[in-house]
C-alpha cells in the first residue's frame, strides 16, 4: 500500500496558486554555508555589500568562527565610482587571499545583488583570474544574488557553473548530483556498489576528484532544486533519470530502483541490496509517525524541498497537506511527487507573505513549516512550527535518516504537548 | 573592496530596523531585493521577539529592474499602510536599491498617505548599523517632536534603547528606577517601547538621558538646540559612573549638588573589597567593544575591580576620539579597527588574563585559551537572557562583578591550584572545575609532555625560538596553566634580550625576577 505508484491525479493537475509580493526567503548566497563544507579545497568569495557579509554571518552562526572557506569582498564607495577600479581591487583582494590560503584549489566568485546591479562582469574576472592563478587555482563565477536566486538555487547556480569545467568521457556511468552530507553520500555509494554500480558525485569533495561527463552519463538528482544544473549536464549529452527524491523508506527505495533499472541492474539484486535497510527504515519511521498520523501540515516556501517532503509526510507518516508552498515549481522534477499528494492541498509557487500568513492563520494546521523570521511569531499566535532551514543542513536523505527526518517534524508537536499547561498560562 | 568574514556591525538599514522594531505603531517600508528579509531573524531568534519586525520589503527581482521598481515601491507602501495602519512610516533603500536610485522619500511623498512618512537616507557603502540607528532616531525626532506644555514635576526622556541592543531592556528599567529614587519621572523612553505619538511629546520633559550615545547623540543634540533640553553625557555603567551620572542629573535639574542615590542594593563595592577579591589585583584585562561600553568597562575594570587595563579599543570609528582619550589615561595604545584579525593580533600580543569584549572576542579568547566576558554588541542569543540583567545602575554593577569574575579562577581555587599543583586532582592541566572541557585536556596530557607543548593556553615554542633545557621546561610545567603562557613568553623575550642561546632553570627565575610587579 505504501509504494509510490501515483494515485489517480493527486495534486498533479491542481491549479498552482502563484502570487508575488514580499518574499520572506533567503537569497542564493546562503548556499555557500553548506557548499563550502562539501568542497574541501574551494573558497567562496562573494563580491557584494556589507549586507551580504552580514547575511552570511547570520546564516553561518558559529561556523563563522572556524576559519570558514568563504568571505565577502565588501564594495565600498570608491568601488562604485568606476568599473576599472573595481576590477583592480578585486584582483588585489584575490591575490592576497590566495597567498594566505595556498590550500585553495577552486575559487568561486559569487555575484550578489549589488554586483549584478552595477554590472560588474565577474565571468570576465573569473577568466582573467584563472589566467593569473591557474593551473593551481581554477576560478569559476556564478550568481547567488537575491534578484536572481532563492536560497537553494544558489547551489544550482554553483553546480551549473561547474559543469563546463568538467572533463568529457564516453564511458557509461551514473552521476549523482546535489551536495549531501558525507555520511549520506557514503551510504548511497555503498548501496550502488553492492549493485555493481560505481557512483560519480557532483560536487566532488575535492577538485582533483571532479567527475567527468558525457553522452553515456546518466544523471540522478539527489535534490529537487537542481534544474539549471540538469540542463547544463543534458547539454553535454547526459541523460536524466526521473525519480522521486530519496526521502523516507519508500522514496529512497523507488529512487534506487529507478536508477538501478536505468543502469541495467538485475531487479532481484536491487531487492536483495535494499531489503534490510528498507525494513529498518520502515520500522523506525513507523514509530515516529505515531505522533504525525492524521495531523495537518502547512509549508511556507523556502528550499524547493517542500513537495518531496510533503509527499513523504503524507504517504509514509499519514499527515494531511493543507498548503505546500515552494519558491519555484519545476514540474519536470517534482511533478511525479505532486501526483502522490492527495487532492485538496493548495499548491503555491512564489509568495506574498502577508497573504500567505492570512491563509496559514485561517488553516491553523497542526504543524507549520516556515523560516526563522516567521517561526516564533507564529508560535506566539499558538501555531506549532518547524523551522525549515534545518531541513537543508541536517542529514535527511536515504534509509538510515528516514526516521530522523520524521522526527524533525514530530519533535515540535511532542514538545508542545509536553509544555502545554505552562504554555497556555503564559501570554507571549 | 575589503575582504571580510566577520563584521561587527550590519549595514545601516539594519540600524533603522532596530529602531522600528523597538517601537510600536511605526512601520518601515524598505526598498530591497529578495533575501534582505534575513535580518528579520535577528529579531525573532536572537532577541526572541514574538512578532515579526514591522518591516515590509519590496522584494524586487532581476526582471523588475527598470521603471517597474518605483511602481512596486509605491504599491508596497499602499499595501503596508492598508494592512498595518501605522501612526507613522519610515521609508528607505537597502544597499542594492540605493544603486537603482528610485528615491523612496520622493515616491512616498507623492502618495499622500494620511500619516507622517519620513524618508531615510542611509548611505550603505559608507556607514554602518549604529549610524543607521542614530540617523533614524534623529529623523524621527526631528519630524515628530513638537513644542508642548512641560509636565508637572521633574521628568526626563531616556533615549537610545533599541531592539537588538545589548541589555537595553533591563538598562532602561534600572535607570528608570534610579531616576525615580531621585524623584524624577520618565516622560518618554525611546525608541524602545515608544510610539510615534509618544515622540511628539518629547519636549514636555525637563532634560534627556543619553543612555546610548552611539544611537541617541544626534537626537539629543537636536532636542537641546530646538527645545533647550540639556542631556547627560555620562553612561551610568559601574559605581563611579553611576554616581557621576547622578551628580550630572542633579546639576542639570538644579538639585542639591550633594544628591546621592540610595545605594542599599549596591553590592559591587563590598564584593570587590572583600578578601577573596584580593587575587583580582592587577589581573591584566583587554577591553574591546562599542566605544561607549568599552570606555565605561575600562573604568570599572581599573577603578572598581582593581584590574590592570592592558588594551582598549572599539569597532565604531564614530567613537574613536573617546576611546583615544581614555586609552591615554590607561597608558595603552588605542585600537580602532573593525577587522577582527587585528583585534586577535592585539590580544595575542597583550596576553591578557581576561578579555572583556563582544561575541567575537569570546571566540578569540576560546582560540587563545583566555577567559572572556561579554560587555558589548554584537552578541548572540545567550546574551539576551530571560533573567533581569542590566549593566547600568546599581544592579548593573552587581551584574558586572559576577559576570567578569566568573570566568576567572576564584581566589580559593587559585590558591588550591598552587598548593596542590602536583596533586592528581589539582594538577595544573586539570583546569578549574567551572571551565568546561578539562577532561579533554587531561587526555591530551601524556602526549603533551612528549611534544613539549600543552593545549589550553600554553604557548607552544615555535621552531625559531630559543630552546628550553629539560629542567627549565619541567619547572615551567609547575606554573599554573593559566599564567604559563605568559611565563613562557616573558622568559623567551628575556632570553632573547640577553642574547642567550638556551633557556636554563636560572633563566626562568631571572626572568621571573625581572618581570616581577
Amino acid at each position: 500500500m505504501n509504494d509510490l505508484t501515483p494515485i489517480v491525479g493527486g495534486c498533479a493537475d491542481t491549479p498552482v496558486l502563484k502570487q508575488r509580493g514580499q518574499r520572506e526567503v533567503f537569497c542564493g548566497l546562503t548556499g555557500i554555508v553548506w557548499l563550502h563544507r562539501k568542497m574541501q579545497d574551494a573558497f567562496f568569495l562573494v563580491v557584494g555589500s556589507r549586507t551580504c557579509a552580514h547575511l552570511l554571518q547570520s546564516a553561518a552562526g558559529v561556523m563563522i568562527f572556524a576559519e570558514p572557506r568563504f568571505g565577502t569582498a565588501i564594495m565600498e564607495e570608491v568601488d562604485l565610482a568606476g568599473l576599472a577600479d573595481a576590477n583592480e581591487e578585486l584582483d588585489r583582494e584575490v591575490a592576497r587571499l590566495l597567498a594566505r590560503r595556498p590550500d585553495i584549489k577552486q575559487l568561486f566568485l559569487v555575484g550578489s545583488c549589488p554586483s549584478e546591479v552595477i554590472k560588474l562582469d565577474l565571468s570576465r574576472a573569473a577568466e582573467r583570474l584563472t589566467d593569473q592563478h591557474g593551473p593551481q587555482v581554477q576560478v569559476v563565477n556564478y550568481s547567488g544574488s537575491g534578484i536572481e536566486t532563492t536560497f537553494t538555487q544558489g547551489e544550482d547556480a554553483c553546480l551549473a557553473a561547474l559543469v563546463p569545467t568538467l572533463e568529457r568521457t564516453e564511458a557509461p556511468q551514473l552521476m549523482m548530483v546535489g551536495s549531501l552530507p558525507d555520511v549520506v553520500e557514503d551510504q548511497f555509494v555503498r548501496l550502488f556498489a553492492e549493485m555493481g554500480v560505481t557512483l560519480a558525485t557532483l560536487p566532488a569533495r575535492t577538485r582533483a576528484a571532479a567527475p567527468k561527463v558525457g553522452p553515456n552519463t546518466k544523471v540522478l538528482l539527489a535534490q529537487p532544486f537542481l534544474g539549471e544544473t540538469l540542463e547544463a549536464l543534458q547539454r553535454t549529452g547526459a541523460e536524466h533519470i526521473a525519480a522521486p527524491f530519496p526521502f523516507g523508506a519508500e522514496g529512497t527505495a523507488t529512487w534506487l530502483r529507478t536508477a538501478a533499472a536505468a543502469m541495467g541492474v538485475d531487479p532481484a539484486l536491487v531487492e536483495d541490496v535494499i531489503r534490510a535497510p528498507k525494513a529498518r527504515a520502515e520500522a523506525a519511521v513507523a514509530r515516529v509517525a505515531e505522533t504525525l498520523r492524521d495531523k495537518s501540515i502547512f509549508f511556507f516556501p523556502d528550499s524547493q524541498l517542500e513537495i518531496p517532503l510533503a509527499r513523504f509526510l503524507v504517504t509514509e507518516c499519514g499527515m494531511t497537506a493543507v498548503e505546500v508552498g515552494t519558491p519555484y515549481l519545476h514540474k519536470g522534477l517534482v511533478g511525479g511527487e505532486l501526483a502522490l499528494i492527495p487532492e485538496g492541498a493548495v499548491i503555491s509557487e512564489g509568495q506574498d507573505v502577508d497573504l500567505q500568513l492570512d491563509r496559514a492563520r485561517a488553516a491553523r494546521a497542526d504543524l507549520t513549516v516556515c523560516g526563522l523570521g516567521l517561526a516564533n511569531p507564529l508560535e506566539a499566535e499558538g501555531l506549532s512550527t518547524k523551522w525549515a532551514i534545518e531541513l537543508v543542513f541536517s542529514p535527511i536523505h536515504g534509509f538510515e535518516q528516514a526516521a530522523d527526518l520524521a522526527e524533525l517534524f514530530a519533535r515540535p508537536l511532542r514538545r508542545r504537548a509536553m509544555i502545554r499547561a505552562m504554555h497556555s498560562a503564559v501570554a507571549p | 573592496m575589503k575582504l571580510s568574514v566577520w563584521t561587527y556591525e550590519g549595514p545601516p538599514h539594519v540600524g533603522a530596523m532596530r529602531v522600528a522594531t523597538g517601537m510600536t505603531g511605526l512601520h518601515y517600508v524598505l526598498h530591497a531585493p529578495q533575501g534582505d528579509t534575513y535580518a528579520d531573524l535577528l529579531f525573532t531568534m536572537i532577541e526572541r521577539r514574538n512578532h515579526r519586525p514591522p518591516v515590509t520589503y519590496t522584494t524586487f527581482q532581476a526582471r523588475d529592474l527598470g521603471s517597474d521598481t518605483a511602481e512596486l515601491f509605491q504599491q508596497t507602501c499602499r499595501d503596508a499602510y492598508d494592512r498595518f495602519k501605522p501612526q507613522a512610516m519610515i521609508v528607505g533603500a537597502s544597499c542594492t536599491a540605493e544603486l537603482i536610485q528610485d528615491d523612496p522619500g520622493g515616491l512616498a511623498e507623492t502618495m499622500g498617505l494620511p500619516i507622517p512618512v519620513i524618508p531615510l537616507e542611509l548611505p550603505s557603502y559608507q556607514r554602518k548599523e549604529n549610524w543607521g540607528a542614530s540617523e533614524t532616531l534623529f529623523q524621527l525626532v526631528r519630524h515628530l517632536a513638537k513644542p508642548c506644555t512641560p509636565n508637572e514635576g521633574l521628568t526626563c526622556n531616556i533615549l537610545g534603547a533599541t531592539a537588538l541592543g545589548f541589555r537595553h531592556r533591563d538598562d532602561v528599567a534600572e535607570v528608570t528606577k534610579l531616576l525615580a529614587g531621585l524623584g524624577i519621572g520618565v516622560n518618554v523612553a525611546a525608541p524602545l517601547g515608544a510610539s510615534p505619538s509618544d515622540l511628539t511629546r518629547l519636549a514636555a520633559a525637563d532634560f534627556n538621558v543619553m543612555l546610548y550615545p552611539e544611537i541617541a547623540e544626534p537626537a539629543c543634540r537636536w532636542l537641546e538646540r530646538e527645545f533647550g533640553q540639556k542631556y547627560t553625557r555620562t553612561v551610568p555603567m559601574g559605581v563611579g559612573a553611576t554616581r557621576d551620572f547622578v551628580a550630572e542629573v542633579a546639576e542639570i535639574t538644579g538639585m542639591d549638588p550633594g544628591t546621592r542615590a540610595d545605594e542599599s542594593g549596591l553590592r559591587l563595592p563590598w564584593w570587590s573589597a572583600s578578601v577573596d577579591s584580593t587575587y583580582l589585583t592587577g589581573k591584566r584585562i583587554f577591553v574591546y567593544g562599542d566605544g561607549s561600553h568599552a570606555v565605561a568597562a575600562a573604568r570599572v575594570a581599573r577603578d572598581e575591580m582593581g584590574f590592570e587595563v592592558v588594551g582598549l579599543g572599539c569597532y565604531n570609528r564614530e567613537f574613536a576620539r573617546d576611546v583615544r582619550t581614555a586609552a591615554k589615561d590607561y597608558g595603552v595604545e588605542p585600537l580602532i579597527t573593525d577587522d577582527y584579525l587585528e583585534v586577535e593580533t592585539a590580544i595575542a600580543a597583550a596576553q591578557p588574563e581576561l578579555i572583556l569584549g563582544t561575541q567575537m572576542e569570546r571566540h578569540i579568547g576560546k582560540r587563545l585559551g583566555i577567559p572572556c566576558a561579554v560587555i558589548s554588541a554584537p552578541v548572540h542569543v545567550q546574551d539576551f537572557p530571560a533573567r533581569y540583567s542590566p549593566v547600568m545602575g546599581h544592579e548593573g554593577a552587581n551584574v558586572l562583578f559576577d559576570t567578569w569574575v566568573h570566568p576567572l579562577v576564584m581566589g580559593l581555587e587559585e590558591h588550591l591550584l598552587h598548593m596542590f599543583r602536583e596533586d592528581f586532582e589539582f594538577h595544573d592541566a586539570a583546569g578549574p572545575s567551572h571551565l568546561g572541557g578539562h577532561g579533554a585536556q587531561a587526555e591530551a596530557q601524556p602526549t603533551a609532555d612528549a611534544a613539549g607543548s600543552m593545549p589550553g593556553g600554553d604557548a607552544a615554542p615555535s621552531s625559531d625560538d630559543i630552546p628550553w633545557e629539560q629542567e627549565a621546561e619541567r619547572e615551567l610545567r609547575k606554573i599554573p596553566f593559566f599564567v604559563r603562557g605568559k611565563a613562557r613568553r616573558n622568559t623567551e623575550s628575556f632570553a632573547e634580550a640577553k642574547g642567550l642561546s638556551r633557556i636554563s632553570l636560572d633563566t626562568l627565575y631571572e626572568a621571573k625576577a625581572h618581570y616581577a610587579r
